[in-house]
């Protein structure tokens, strides 16, 4: 007993001493060692039986034992890369990798950060350079949406703004991968996915301003209004998509009419009881939904490492579907995945887990100060990384774009800033009175007589509404 | 006119909700082949197939949440909630989802989605099989709460529930799902949205609604022997309140005596005692008293009958009301 609780306490490598002790079994110290090494292994010592075995041998078959009680805190310690079974099987490093390192070969690229196109064995960026230029126009005005909100919160202008600053690639890849037909569900912060959409970035404007909640009309632009509550949007999404089932939208072949759903989330929502809700409901009634989660690495203060000890899209597999890491700072590879799982729920093959791999340069949102929970070197390394940069560098690199066109581009940027700066100013205020009139299709005397009753309370002040 | 139970009334009144309009679906647990629980879907899976009698995974906030993706295609979502208990791991999607998304999309979307829940207590259940929670959701702006009380009302409110436009939380007395009616199609049935008076008398007004209605005539019934009249109401719809047939009757008699299953705190009945009491200050004779669970836990099931109001707890409300 106080050797079990002296070993949950101790640090890993004061575990590793002790299991290299004389009175250690071997196959322990063998495991410990190859860990040590680093070195995956298959040696029958890792099977389920050689452990089995090596308890029966040293007479600790009790589970009650110290000897079966070390095994197990060995197996499930966070720090343990070790696979002693004991039952249990492997350990997670074994099988998933480290959690949070994101550049392993499981990593989708197409485009480095240097601006080199490279080669994936399973996914093509097959659309032409042109694209990639108007790829390279949404990122830069979709950043410049996000420059100027920032920029007209803090001087008072929006209550608050949540930067989507590194994550552009995420949006703009996965949302022009959609067809006019597929319908996306959207987080509060999807400004890149919102512009694919055709949405007028002053909606976006006048909802954390404070004059409603986003005015754009969801179901004409196939693009459901923000989501604040993390992960309940997910839910929509499968539940759209499985109306979709039921309307014939699914696997007939016409382009034009099979349809699928997207829905964003973040790493901090992978936690929540209703993103896992929906794998499940997804996975079982095989929904035309892609899962789309922006890995930005944190969920305001708390890092990646306290939401999964796996990566995120290994937990996909566990659902019964696919999952995927791609670079989420590379548009192309993003776009090409994005493309393909979409495409896959349209064939009525299921549903589809991406996890886009990048990080939110930006602090959560206005509100938040990164300083405190975060060091300056981290920003530094993933500003190499940019995703404008490296299509900049793709498209300077082959001639196919010049100055002359991103000079242009800048210039768009600037107009579009300073209509919606100049439109976020002249955005009216809703009358206090119309709140009554939305809570309900059908309206309820109760509402109409407070209605009335605020309506005379206000006209009784100078100059009042009435 | 047929025969039929509370229950067997919420079944027809499925089946031909599901009839008249393909847009209708069903979903929750045990609700296909089984037939629910309560036997309340029986036959339906059967009649209407697996896409429009869903039997869901065991997780109630993925029934409401799936159900507002498939409102938003165009679907009208019957759903389930297995027992009262059950509903809160829902009670975001349902609060924070459900109710706010007309307000939210200035009513660009609806959400004409039906949550059906069997409440209240009195059936030897274990813990969370007994409660009722209606308080929660008509405090919420965006929804609307009905309890039907009667296998007529039954049949006729399940329909109209699915007819409408807005989400409506839909609550069922499990207690009286097998007691019996006469149903006869051919009575136009009340609207929704309004309550009824469904004993008349002189001397105190009795409210009630879904359980309790049966319980608040039985007491009305005994007063009778006694010598007092009691009218007694049953409020059908909790969210909006109709009020007129209770101003009315309050008027009259200058007694109110509001019954529920739910605790008194912050439940139905105070806001029906602050409406009448601003509506019906001057002809009140007494206070408007509550009848109600206490504010406790729902306690283990020996001891139940003692926790829920019955008849001689209305009638000791009713007395002290007199005797003021």
């Amino acid at each position: 007993m106080v050797g079990t609780v002296v070993l949950t306490l101790c640090h890993r490598s004061q575990l590793m001493h002790r299991t290299q002790a004389p009175q250690a079994r071997p196959e322990i110290e063998e495991e410990k060692t190859s860990t040590a090494t680093g070195k995956h292994d298959d040696s029958p010592h890792h099977t389920r039986g050689a452990s089995r075995s090596a308890t029966h041998r040293t007479g600790a078959g009790d589970p009650g034992s110290l000897a079966v009680r070390e095994l197990l805190v060995i197996s499930a310690g966070s720090g343990a890369a070790a696979n002693a079974s004991s039952g249990f099987g492997p350990g997670l490093k074994e099988v998933f990798g480290p959690a949070v390192e994101g550049t392993g070969p499981e990593l989708i690229q197409l485009l480095t950060p240097e601006g080199e196109r490279v080669e994936h064995p399973e996914f093509a960026f097959d659309e032409d350079d042109e694209t990639i230029k108007s790829f390279y126009r949404d990122l830069v005005m979709t950043r410049r949406i996000d420059t100027e909100a920032t920029a007209l919160q803090r001087q008072g202008e929006l209550g608050i703004w949540a930067s989507l600053l590194g994550q552009e690639a995420a949006q703009i890849g996965s949302g022009r991968a959609m067809r006019e037909q597929d319908f996306a569900f959207p987080t509060y912060r999807e400004h890149g996915v919102a512009w694919c959409r055709g949405i007028d970035p002053l909606h976006l404007l006048g909802l954390f301003r404070g004059v409603d909640q986003g005015g754009w009309d969801p179901l004409a632009d196939k693009f459901n209004l923000y989501t604040i509550v993390i992960g309940a949007q997910t839910l929509h999404a499968t539940g759209y998509a499985m109306g979709l089932q039921r309307d014939g939208l699914i696997g007939t072949g016409d382009p034009d009419r099979d349809t699928a759903v997207i829905g964003y989330f973040g790493d901090g929502a992978t936690s929540q009881g209703d993103v896992n809700e929906a794998f499940i409901w997804a996975s079982v009634f095989n929904a035309p939904v892609v899962f789309f989660c922006q890995n930005n690495q944190w969920a305001i203060s708390e890092p990646i490492e306290r939401q999964s000890k796996i990566p995120l899209y290994q937990r996909a597999l566990g659902f019964g579907f696919p999952g995927l890491r791609v670079d989420g700072n590379d548009v192309l590879a993003v776009y090409a995945v994005t493309k393909a799982a979409l495409q896959r729920a349209r064939e009525g093959s299921g549903p589809t887990f991406v996890e886009a791999y990048t990080y939110r340069m930006g602090a959560h949102t206005t509100s938040d100060d990164p300083t405190r929970y975060r060091v300056i070197d981290e920003l530094e390394h993933w500003k190499l990384k940019d995703p404008i940069e490296r299509v900049k560098a793709y498209l300077s690199r082959g001639g196919v774009a010049d100055d002359a066109y991103y000079a242009e581009i800048e210039a768009e940027g600037d107009e579009m800033a300073a209509r919606l700066r100049k439109g976020c100013l002249e955005l009216p205020d809703p009358s206090p009175l119309d709140i009554f009139d939305q809570v309900y299709e059908e309206q309820t005397p109760e509402l109409v007589a407070q209605r009335e009753q605020f309506a005379s309370y206000l006209a009784s002040f100078e100059g009042g509404q009435s | 006119m047929t025969a039929i139970t509370l229950a067997k009334g919420i079944t027809l009144g499925l089946r031909a909700a599901m009839e008249a309009d393909p847009k209708v679906i069903i979903m929750g647990e045990d609700v296909g082949k089984l037939g629910g629980v309560f036997r309340v879907t029986d036959g339906l899976q059967k009649d209407f197939g697996e896409d429009r009698v869903i039997d869901t995974p065991l997780a109630e906030s993925g029934i409401i949440g799936t159900a507002v993706g498939l409102a938003m295609r165009g679907y009208r979502p019957v759903c389930e909630i297995q027992f009262d208990g059950f509903v809160y791991p829902a009670y975001d999607q349902i609060v924070s989802q459900v109710a706010k998304f007309h307000f939210r999309s200035h009513g660009r979307i609806t959400m004409p989605i039906v949550i059906r829940i069997p409440f209240g207590g009195g059936i030897g259940a274990v813990e969370h099989h007994s409660e009722s929670p209606e308080a929660y959701f008509a405090h919420t702006a965006g929804l609307k709460v009905v309890a039907c009380s009667n296998p007529v009302d039954a049949y006729w409110m399940i329909q109209q529930a699915i007819v409408a436009d807005d989400p409506i939380v839909f609550f069922e007395p499990k207690r009286r799902y097998w007691e019996k009616g006469e149903l006869d199609e051919q009575v136009e049935p009340d609207p929704l949205f309004s309550s009824r008076v469904v004993r008349k008398g002189s001397d105190a007004t009795v409210l009630a609604y879904g359980p309790m209605v049966k319980t608040a005539l039985q007491a009305a019934a005994a007063a009778e022997v006694e010598g007092q009249q009691l009218e007694v109401i049953d409020l059908r719809t909790l969210s909006p309140l109709d009020m007129a047939p209770v101003h009315e009757s309050a008027r009259k008699t200058g007694r109110v005596v509001v019954v529920h299953e739910a605790p008194g705190n912050l439940g139905l009945g105070a806001e029906i005692a602050a409406r009448v009491s601003e509506e019906c200050f001057y002809s009140l004779e007494a206070p408007v008293l509550r009848v109600a669970g206490f504010d406790t836990p729902y306690p283990p099931s020996r001891i139940e009958e003692e926790y829920l109001p019955d008849l001689d707890r209305v009638l000791d409300a009713v007395d002290r009301s007199l005797a003021y």
